[in-house]
């Protein structure tokens, strides 16, 4: 991996989203729009929002980056520029590590806002420390980049590559923990939203709106996040290959 | 003995299936202009794919600049244009080209070095989906040029362009291949009367090479009074 071509790679992927401001609006502004309208429609049960609220400060990067990365990256594939680039000394690690930096920054920002927005305007209470719900925000894009990123692989058009976020990412949402405690659960439910990373991503938010400190619970739950994050990009590194059919 | 830049040595593709490439060999010479020519559909763009290292292959060997085709010491020494001009068609001209440049690891003022030589000084900051089809084709080829490459391999590098612009990318071709330290190039096209501005020629047809030799060689020993005319009458011969 070269600094250089990863610099260069997180710089061009921020030139295409700057060259799209549609885009970035969508980014930034919908999951606070959203946030708003879940206010509101729980006007009367100020209690639901204040229990799901810090859980969709995780999800809500989590799906976005998840979306832009995977249509992100069939175009990369389709229209030969991924090809181009295999053929030149770019290793995998500096694409990836490019794309990570810069949707991260977007994460980032779009973390900044909608955490403002809840928090600040909307008053949604957390215990702990505002940083933590940022790490975990930030970690939630990185692994729905990381998931998108390998489910590229599997769509041809970008027809089919959006039709991944409900194969995807639906199922995870139902199982998280958002729509009902994942101790309830029927058994068989409940094993397999133990091996669903976002189902950490909401323990993880859950933890910090409840408890004051760093819970040992948060740290490992960071940790499953980070690492199912980890093993997402390895296998979205082994579908881009140097010699296709 | 001649010194081969590309050496293909029993050369076999399946692509789904189907047997694009039997058994395919073919030099390329350094430092010469070769022109990949054969009807559409071939097996051109597979040959080349393999010289680059992007296609699978079955059996047989590749190697260019003595090394299997597809190695990492090649990355920055190989040039390669495909077909479908692989740029973002989101960014500028000069956007694309800085980026790639930067993966090359090329000097600074190199963008603006190929920017000139494909003739796209005035358009490099219009982005590349406001660019007519032969302006993008050229964008795609001016990446190929970054750097330093000792090989370029162009796949129809100059396909649905203005003669005048042709002849032009042609003697841009020529110097490249003449230069102190040349290049060597694989051209496709499946316009045979770009034949004879190559300095070598492998015709193709049906995923097998019909010949290879100099355009000269070519008409001298089929007696025809062009390419197509040489093509036509090496198939009848072989059939």
């Amino acid at each position: 991996m070269s600094l250089r071509r990863t610099a260069a790679t997180a710089r061009r992927v921020l030139e295409q989203l700057r060259r799209d401001p549609r885009t970035i609006a969508l980014m930034l502004v919908v999951p606070c729009l959203l946030i708003c309208l879940l206010k509101w429609v729980f006007d009367a049960s100020p209690h639901v929002f204040q229990s799901i609220g810090a859980a969709l400060l995780g999800i809500f990067p989590f799906i976005v980056m998840f979306l832009v990365t995977s249509v992100g990256m069939l175009r990369e594939r389709t229209t030969g520029t991924l090809e181009r680039l295999l053929t030149m000394p770019l290793g995998k690690g500096d694409l990836l590590a490019g794309y990570a930096v810069a949707f991260g920054t977007v994460a980032l920002v779009q973390a900044a806002l909608a955490s403002a927005l809840t928090i600040g305007l909307l008053g949604l209470k957390v215990s702990g420390p505002v940083w933590a719900v940022f790490l975990v925000a930030v970690l939630d894009a990185l692994l729905g980049m990381a998931l998108g990123l390998f489910s590229s692989a599997f769509a041809r058009t970008e027809f089919q590559a959006v039709q991944f976020l409900p194969a995807f990412v639906l199922p995870q949402l139902l199982l998280c923990g958002l729509f009902t405690s994942r101790d309830q659960m029927q058994t068989v439910l409940r094993w397999i939203s133990d091996v669903m990373p976002l189902s950490y991503a909401v323990d993880a938010m859950d933890e910090i709106s409840s408890s004051t400190s760093v819970t040992g619970g948060l740290i490992a739950d960071m940790a499953i996040i980070a690492g199912a994050g980890v093993l997402a990009l390895a296998l979205g590194a082994a579908t881009l290959r140097r010699r296709t059919d | 003995m001649m010194n081969f830049a590309v050496d293909i040595r029993g050369l076999r593709v399946v692509r789904g299936g189907q047997t694009v490439l039997p058994d395919l060999s073919a030099q390329v010479p350094s430092g010469s202009v070769t022109g990949l020519l054969g009807p559409s559909g071939c097996g051109k763009t597979t040959l080349l794919r393999a010289v680059v290292g992007v296609q699978k292959i079955a059996g047989g060997e590749v190697r260019v600049l003595g090394m299997a085709a597809g190695s990492a010491v090649l990355r920055d020494r190989i040039g390669y244009m495909t077909q479908a001009p692989s740029v973002y068609s989101d960014l500028s001209v000069m956007e694309n080209l800085r980026y790639f440049a930067a993966v090359l690891g090329a000097p600074r003022a190199d963008p603006e070095r190929v920017v000139d030589a494909v003739g796209l000084v005035g358009k490099e900051d219009a982005r590349v989906d406001r660019l007519s089809g032969g302006q993008r084709a050229r964008v795609s080829l001016a990446a190929a040029l970054l750097g330093a490459p000792r090989v370029l391999v162009l796949d129809e590098p100059t396909v649905g362009l203005d003669p005048v612009l042709r002849a032009e990318l042609w003697e841009l071709f020529h110097r490249l291949a003449r230069a102190e330290d040349p290049v060597t190039l694989l051209v496709s096209s499946h316009v045979m009367d770009e034949a004879s501005r190559c300095t070598r020629l492998l015709l193709m047809r049906e995923g097998r090479v019909l010949a290879s030799d100099t355009p000269r060689a070519l008409l001298e020993q089929t007696g025809a009074d062009d390419i197509e005319g040489a093509f036509l009458a090496l198939v009848g011969a072989s059939a």
